[in-house]
């Protein structure tokens, strides 16, 4: 499965990375370090109508799969 | 449940402009000057002055107000565990970038929330205005396309993101206790506010708010184009409907160009002037307001920011940059034009080709 890290970066950034790593019928994982791009990347997936998930990892940071 | 958490978010992102737009409409009526209840880059501006980092008699006063929203986002964000410290992305290039927005919003007069704030007054210049912010984000977005990024943050100790809310009650204190130290306008737009205690509780509001729902005015025009997400944007469209009914309900609604509060009616340098602010902003990552939301959330980066600005109305002022309600200086068309000369500098060595990575 195709995994970016996208821990560190602001917003919009880590939206523009998933936007350019995501393709059509592949899943992507997603690092990230807070809820703010957990957030934005939610309505972002939403909006192309694709299924994601998250979990919080124990050192903070957040995992995101996009299905 | 995403649809649920989606639907829940906008729904505070309204109610959230909405209150920032009455709360505008409620300073102006307790004192605050025209079209000027919140103002970001003014009240920056304005608190440089009362420390007299500038020294233009009009525009001196510590404005609660700003104080509120940075004690307020931090309230929030500690309440809700988003309270997170980093730092070090890119610190000198963000001092850079947010000195020259604070150069374009001293052009317009007004940052993007005092942009839609004046045009729901009914102040046609701030339309000028608006058009030329959204070319500015427009041409933003071209370098974020590009790849355009200010690099990493890491995780800072506590201390770090503490001392921009430090400073903000060392500010306070200052106003309540000792105001004597300070400088103040006697006349002018720094001598005209609203209370001390109506001016924090909105900030803090208002900070409480912008925190939790993440509201800023360049994303809402960028993450419209980026990602057809139209989030942010609503909070835009709330404050406007909101300050447009708070100007008809208390008859200060004023329609056109001429004779409009702390207002200019130079078109050409209303549009330069936020162009200026939208691209430096995007290339920020955010708004005025946002940076310092930010900047009381633990975010160092953001407490630069503010820094930069808070440099950037000192020179505007102190050189004669910034505009007055007769027209921009010429000094002032020059700095703006050296503005976007490096904030394109900025944006090209900052841009990678996206394989390098």
């Amino acid at each position: 499965m195709k995994k970016i890290d996208a821990r560190g970066y602001s917003c919009p950034e880590p939206v523009i990375m998933t936007q350019n790593a995501l393709k059509e019928g592949e899943s992507l994982t997603v690092l990230v370090d807070s809820m703010i791009p957990v957030k934005n990347i939610s309505r972002f997936v939403a909006n192309k109508k694709r299924e994601m998930s998250y979990k919080q990892l124990d050192d903070g940071d957040f995992e995101i799969t996009i299905k | 449940m995403k649809d649920i958490m989606k639907k829940e978010s906008k729904t505070l992102i309204i109610i959230t402009g909405l209150v920032i737009g009455a709360a505008a409409v409620i300073l102006v009526k307790l004192g605050n000057p025209g079209n000027m209840g919140f103002c970001i880059a003014c009240f920056l501006r304005d608190t440089a002055g009362a420390l007299k980092l500038q020294n233009a008699p009009v525009v001196q006063y510590v404005r609660p107000e700003i104080i509120g929203l940075i004690l307020g986002a931090l309230v929030m964000s500690i309440a809700g565990k988003e309270f997170s410290v980093r730092g070090g992305s890119s610190p000198m290039t963000r001092f850079v970038l947010s000195f020259f927005v604070m150069i374009g919003a001293l052009m317009f007069l007004g940052c993007p929330l005092r942009m839609v704030l004046r045009i729901a007054g009914g102040d046609m210049n701030a339309v000028v205005g608006l058009a030329g912010f959204i070319v500015g984000i427009v041409v933003g977005i071209a370098f974020l396309k590009k790849g355009f990024t200010l690099k990493k943050s890491v995780p800072l100790g506590k201390l770090e993101g503490g001392i921009t809310p430090a400073i903000s009650i060392v500010m306070l204190i200052l106003l309540v206790a000792f105001p004597a130290v300070l400088a103040f306008s006697k006349e002018g737009p720094g001598s005209m506010h609203a209370p001390i205690a109506a001016a924090l509780i909105a900030g803090l509001v208002v900070g409480a708010l912008a925190q939790k729902t993440r509201l800023c005015m360049v994303g809402g025009f960028r993450d419209a184009f980026l990602f057809k997400d139209f989030y942010l944007l609503s909070g835009f469209v709330a404050i406007f409907v909101a300050a447009l009914i708070g100007a008809f309900v208390t008859g200060t609604f004023n329609f056109g160009f001429n004779e409009q509060p702390i207002a200019f009616n130079d078109g050409l340098w209303n549009f330069l002037g936020m162009t200026l602010v939208g691209t430096a902003s995007v290339l920020l990552g955010g708004c005025p307001l946002r940076q310092v939301v930010l900047s009381g959330s633990g975010n160092a980066d953001s407490g630069i920011a503010v820094l930069g600005m808070v440099a950037g109305a000192a020179f505007a002022h102190n050189f004669q940059l910034a505009s007055s309600p007769l027209g921009p200086t010429p000094q002032g068309k020059i700095a703006v034009i050296i503005g976007f000369i490096v904030v394109v500098v900025i944006g090209l060595a900052n841009t990678k080709m996206k394989k390098e990575a």
